[in-house]
């Protein structure tokens, strides 16, 4: 946080930024005096520094909006993609990582190999755009953009207090169109979130299972006549799992990076969209805001990884 | 077998041949929990097996290999047993599966002596009570004279003799099979004190001490709110210049942790431990900098106590770039050269990389690197006990031969109790961090003092089948069957 506040400050101020030109020298350091921007910096860091303390993140210098309010509105919609993308992944990396490692060196191996090479050294943006091209414009079967079609935004608006995730107040609300309305739009962006992040878990899966495989303990039970198939897909994966499930962890604050890309490419109006359009504006009360929420997000997802690892295991107890 | 192929083979493996292997640890899976890992192999072959009936067949095969609570324990993971105990374990999968045939890889190579004699006997037993057959595999002649009716004999991949167990040791006909047995060392037989002449004797016995440890303790700190462990409590020991002293005990005994505090490696807790003339108690890194010269250290493992990055050469010049600056590079290769004769290897050797080396020749590097800058002390932890038979006699011969020319100190540990009375001047045994036995080798084989001392020497199996049965049945008598613990 620290260093994100004396960064966003080497760059300049918002109000330089978004006026800067249009008023004369004089006005100009009356708006920043205003603000409280010529303050000295260790000043401005310390009454930030106190306002987060007290759950105040401040408001947005652009649109007067506060914080708080954008890190849970768009922080919800964030936070629903990563979700989405993470299914995705894992339905597409564990099983492939595992087929790749049951045959190690031949040619489905080769090919899944290469396959999730393509998929995480593909630009996300890349890939969105792609998607895009064949199931929208070209196929025309799923939306171009967006959380949510026009329509469906305003039966969402007819909700009593509506949380901030869609696909609960949709299931809530018990509208399958709605509901399907909700699922379309996220599939693309999911989906090119998902290969990125896949293509990453294969080669992991496929990895440690291997290791694992050549472990004494696999020979042993196959030598009590165990099946194969069985030996794979009960007896490795649940050790090689608890090396998996930690490196995952930490894809997911990779997956966060990954997720600002997303969301400008498909519109989908969440923390990272955000992000790019309050940098561009040099609003620097919110920019902070919203990345001490994504450290926020990605220490509570590496402490959910390091309980779930501590179940699988045994031998971890507290 | 040869011609049997996939699922046949599979439904061969286990009900009709089982198999127990070296390292128990390993060959068991760490997230299971045991009865879980035993029903496996029953429902691989009898998939209609309830689970009721698996938990009830996994309890009488623990109770079968003699782990007691077995209905309570069968629910416990593999890191919840000790090493015997998963031995244990791994036989009890065997019988659930009722193999007629076991064949055992090494299946005591890991364990300590006095649970390796507990195993045999469990083995021993299986045969008779199920009228299993047995196949052994293993490097130690204690072993097949203690466990077995006939012998193979192997050498590069092919069988040279064939015999019955005692026929074998009395008369090997190949000369490869007399060279091995030669090898062993045989408990008593060949003591390093007794070899020595009066006045050797007297010398070393009158020599300045180099180590002396005073009521000296070593704690390992505990875990938050946990109490600290005490590896060491209490040890009191001499090693005077030119002596080898031989220290002896199982795992978890606390006999690395002292030859590593003498090094400097590790803290001392309590009492005094003097070190060629420096207290190590609170002793100060920048202190003890000077002295850590003088003192040699072999580890255990040659496959892991090398960078494979570096060359023969510059691992056994890094103690002289780091303690003798005015060396310059060709006098530096010179002495590695002279070294590496005396370890009788090549002086090309010096550019070749640890991987192509032997496990033997490396641990002859391992000595070379420790006698490089001539040291006061030499600290061996268990130097052979990673390599073959026949290597392990020529290492410790060639150890022997400089120890004698070179006249340094040594402290030998050792699991092994033969390996250390041919070798070692003096002899201390400890058990559990105390030090229950001191004094030379012939004193401590013949009159041991203490209980322990006399069960470990009564657990080595002697290569001698006729020898090693009256053992095993004085073992017996004093100690009981094995088979009711661990």
């Amino acid at each position: 946080m620290t260093v994100v506040f004396f960064l966003m400050r080497i760059t300049g101020d918002p109000i330089t930024a978004a006026l800067g030109g249009r008023l004369t020298p004089a006005e100009l350091a009356a708006r920043r005096a205003e603000a409280g921007y010529d303050r000295p910096l260790i000043v401005q860091y310390f009454d930030y520094l106190g306002g987060v303390l007290s759950g105040d993140f401040g408001t947005t210098y652009t649109d007067r909006t506060p914080v708080t309010e954008i890190l849970t509105t768009y922080g919800a919609a964030t936070f629903e993609l990563v979700a989405y993308s993470v299914v995705v992944a894992l339905l597409l990396g564990v099983p492939l990582g595992m087929i790749a490692a049951r045959t190690r060196d031949r040619w489905p191996d080769a090919v899944l190999r290469i396959v999730a090479i393509l998929g995480y050294a593909t630009p996300v943006f890349f890939v969105g755009l792609l998607l895009k091209l064949v199931f929208s414009v070209g196929l025309g079967w799923l939306p171009v953009a967006g959380r949510i079609s026009t329509r469906g935004e305003i039966t969402m608006s007819t909700i009593l207090n509506p949380s901030p995730f869609y696909l609960l107040d949709a299931l809530r609300l018990g509208n399958m169109q709605l509901l399907s309305d909700v699922v379309t739009h996220a599939i693309l962006p999911a989906v090119a979130l998902g290969i990125l992040t896949g293509g990453i878990f294969l080669r992991l899966v496929r990895t440690n299972m291997i290791g694992t495989l050549e472990m004494q303990y696999i020979e042993s039970a196959r030598s009590r006549g165990v099946p194969e198939s069985r030996l794979t897909a009960r007896h490795a994966l649940r050790p090689a799992l608890i090396p998996i499930v930690t490196v995952m962890g930490m894809q997911i604050a990779m997956m966060l990076g990954g997720a600002v890309l997303t969301e400008t490419t498909f519109e989908w109006n969440g923390l990272g969209y955000m992000l790019a359009q309050y940098m561009k504006a040099r609003d620097y009360v919110a920019v902070q805001g919203i990345v001490m929420m994504l450290a926020v997000i990605v220490a509570l997802s590496n402490f959910v990884v390091d309980v779930i690892a501590a179940l699988i295991d045994p031998r971890v107890r507290y | 077998m040869v011609a049997l192929s996939g699922p046949r083979l599979r439904a061969l493996r286990g009900e009709d041949v089982s198999m127990i292997f070296q390292e128990p640890s390993s060959a068991l899976n760490p997230v299971f929990p045991i009865w879980w890992q035993i029903g496996e192999g029953l429902r691989a072959h009898r998939p209609k097996m309830t689970r009721k009936e698996i938990r009830a067949e996994a309890v009488s095969a623990l109770e079968a290999v003699g782990i007691p609570d077995a209905a309570e324990r069968i629910d416990r993971y593999p890191h919840e047993f000790s090493g015997g105990q998963k031995q244990r374990i791994m036989i009890a999968m065997a019988l659930a599966l009722g193999a007629e045939l076991i064949v055992a890889d090494e299946p005591t190579t890991a364990l300590d002596v006095t649970v390796q004699a507990e195993i045999l006997d469990l083995l021993r037993d299986v045969r008779d009570r199920f009228d299993t057959s047995l196949i052994v595999i293993t490097h130690n002649m204690g072993v097949v004279a203690d466990l077995a009716d006939s012998v193979a004999v192997m050498y590069r991949g092919r069988i040279i003799e064939r015999a019955g167990v005692k026929e074998l040791f009395a008369e090997p006909r190949e000369e490869y099979t007399k060279k091995l047995l030669a090898a062993v060392p045989h408990l008593g037989r060949r003591s390093a004190w007794t070899a020595l002449s009066e006045e050797q004797q007297q010398e070393i016995e009158e020599a300045p001490p180099v180590v002396v440890a005073e009521d000296l303790v070593i704690e390992y700190p505990g875990r938050l709110g946990k109490p600290a462990f005490r590896a060491v409590k209490g040890v009191d020991f001499t090693i005077r210049a030119g002596q080898v002293y031989g220290l002896v005990g199982e795992s978890g005994s606390g006999k690395t942790t002292i030859g590593r505090a003498i090094a400097g490696l590790e803290r001392t807790t309590g009492g005094s431990l003097q070190v060629l003339g420096h207290e190590m108690n609170g002793v100060r890194e920048k202190a003890f900098k000077p002295v850590r010269r003088r003192i040699g250290f072999v580890f255990q493992d040659p496959a892991t106590s090398f960078n494979p990055h570096l060359t023969i050469q510059e691992c056994i010049a890094e103690p002289l770039i780091v303690h003798e600056k005015a060396l310059s590079a060709g006098q530096r290769e010179q002495k590695v050269r002279s070294l590496l004769e005396a370890v009788e290897l090549p002086g090309d050797y010096a550019r070749r990389y640890p991987h192509e080396l032997s496990g033997g020749q490396r641990q002859r590097i391992s000595l070379a690197r420790a006698l490089v800058l001539e040291p006061e002390l030499l600290i061996a932890d268990e130097p052979t006990s990673a390599l073959d038979v026949s290597v392990q006699a020529t290492v410790l011969e060639l150890f022997r031969e400089l120890q004698q020319r070179l006249g340094f100190a040594a402290l030998f540990i050792s699991h092994d109790l033969a390996v250390v009375d041919s070798l070692a001047h003096r002899i201390g045994v400890l058990f559990r961090g105390d030090l229950v036995e001191d004094g030379h080798g012939p004193d401590v084989l013949q009159r041991p003092q203490h209980d322990y001392t006399r069960k470990l020497i009564a657990s080595l199996p002697v290569p001698d089948p006729a020898e090693q049965a009256k053992r095993r049945a004085a073992f017996a008598r004093e100690w009981g069957s094995g088979a009711a613990a661990s």
